[in-house]
């Protein structure tokens, strides 16, 4: 195998994640299926989180249709390397489309950390912040210094492009955060923060 | 053959776009097929629609999911081929209960001449069920906009998953120019 780079971020996801919400408050968030979701929860739990907990590679589609859905809102997606690898025809599907306000932070450890920490391929050859320009993203960063923070918050609070932050995090395990698994629940609870009512 | 033509020939597709628009469908994601092509034509040049084309049917799976989330109502078209690569998507509509409309044209059943179409075409129905979406057909043209309608009101006012297939003896043979 084509071993291009084992592990070479050290930015911490868990600290991360809380100052990327914590600076962009108003964001509607989908969350990748795994770690993103238990980083984004233990960021704090809030009415406009979207967690999954399965649908692998879906997170980007589904902030693509949320983001049309309503374009005075930033859309922020937080998902992983391995997730967004699933999910990377809808980049181009995204780059078709290019909404204002959509921004894809990927956690990069190179690794699927969930089943056991093999590697992805970010680890093995694949750029997602070049896959992302490729895919007519209208901007894409490769995130090394926590302190670039800045840069993906103001993009995600102009909502005046559409763009993929590749953050390159280290490979720790964090105890698990766990969020509501609920499916209808936190559907409902999304929508009613919008002023949308169930059936 | 442009629209007009076309809209002659098939009024039933036609018909299918009406209904989107008066049940107010917002966004359509798709992965195109020959059958669905008048359709596609008339979302794109509506101001007031969202034609999405997607690399992959599950993407447009997750990407209808998304625009419920944030209050648009939104349809999914696809080829029938193109149902086994949602199966696993599938489980956000169930886990979430989502309303979910797709409407699919159907291959491998009728006068199929290339049996690559086949399998996946048998599978069809079968696939959605075990997922857990309810399936209506429509094999005549004057039954579709009724089979439709129905469809997307079980989705829209009742919050139901519905798959609708167009069956492929509707959408008539394709023509193979064998030399």
């Amino acid at each position: 195998m084509n071993i291009v780079r084992k592990q070479q971020g050290t930015i911490d996801r868990r600290e991360f994640v809380k100052n990327l919400i914590e600076a962009c408050p108003d964001a509607l968030v989908i969350t990748g299926l795994g770690s993103p979701s238990y980083d984004v929860f233990a960021a704090g739990d809030r009415d406009q989180n979207f967690y999954l907990w399965g649908a692998m590679g879906g997170a980007a589609a589904m902030a693509l249709g949320l983001a049309i859905a309503q374009p005075n809102k930033s859309v922020l997606v937080i998902t992983g390397d391995g997730e967004q690898l699933m999910g990377m025809g809808s980049l181009a599907s995204i780059g078709a489309q290019k909404p204002k306000n959509l921004t894809i932070v990927t956690l990069d450890n190179g690794h699927y950390a969930e089943t056991g920490m093999q590697m992805s391929h970010t680890s093995l050859g694949t750029d997602l912040s070049a896959v992302a320009l490729a895919c007519n993203l209208d901007w894409a960063l490769t995130i090394t210094d926590p302190s670039d923070l800045n840069k993906i918050a103001l993009h995600v609070n102009q909502r005046n492009s559409c763009g993929l932050a590749n953050v390159l995090i280290q490979a720790h395990e964090y105890p698990k955060a766990l969020p509501p698994r609920d499916g209808v629940y936190i559907k409902n609870r999304f929508r009613n923060a919008l002023g949308f009512e169930p059936f | 053959m442009d629209v007009k033509e076309q809209s002659l020939l098939h009024p039933w597709k036609d018909e299918i776009f009406s209904l989107f628009k008066s049940s107010g469908i917002r966004q359509v994601a798709y992965v195109p097929d020959a059958g669905h092509a008048q359709v596609i034509r008339q979302i794109h040049a509506d101001s007031e629609m969202r034609g999405i084309p997607v690399t992959t049917e599950e993407e447009g799976v997750a990407a209808v999911c998304g625009a419920w989330l944030g209050g648009d109502k939104a349809a999914l078209l696809m080829q029938s081929s193109g149902v086994g690569n949602c199966v696993n998507m599938f489980s956000v509509i169930n886990n979430c209960r989502f309303p979910f409309f797709t409407l699919v044209t159907m291959r491998g059943e009728w006068a199929e001449f290339n049996q690559w179409q086949t399998p996946m075409g048998r599978a069809t129905q079968e696939a959605f069920e075990m997922m857990g979406i309810n399936v209506l057909r429509a094999d005549r043209p004057e039954s579709v906009a009724d089979v439709v309608g129905a469809g997307l009101d079980a989705a829209f006012l009742g919050g139901d998953a519905v798959a609708v297939l167009l069956s492929q003896s509707l959408i008539g043979r394709k023509k193979w120019d064998v030399k």
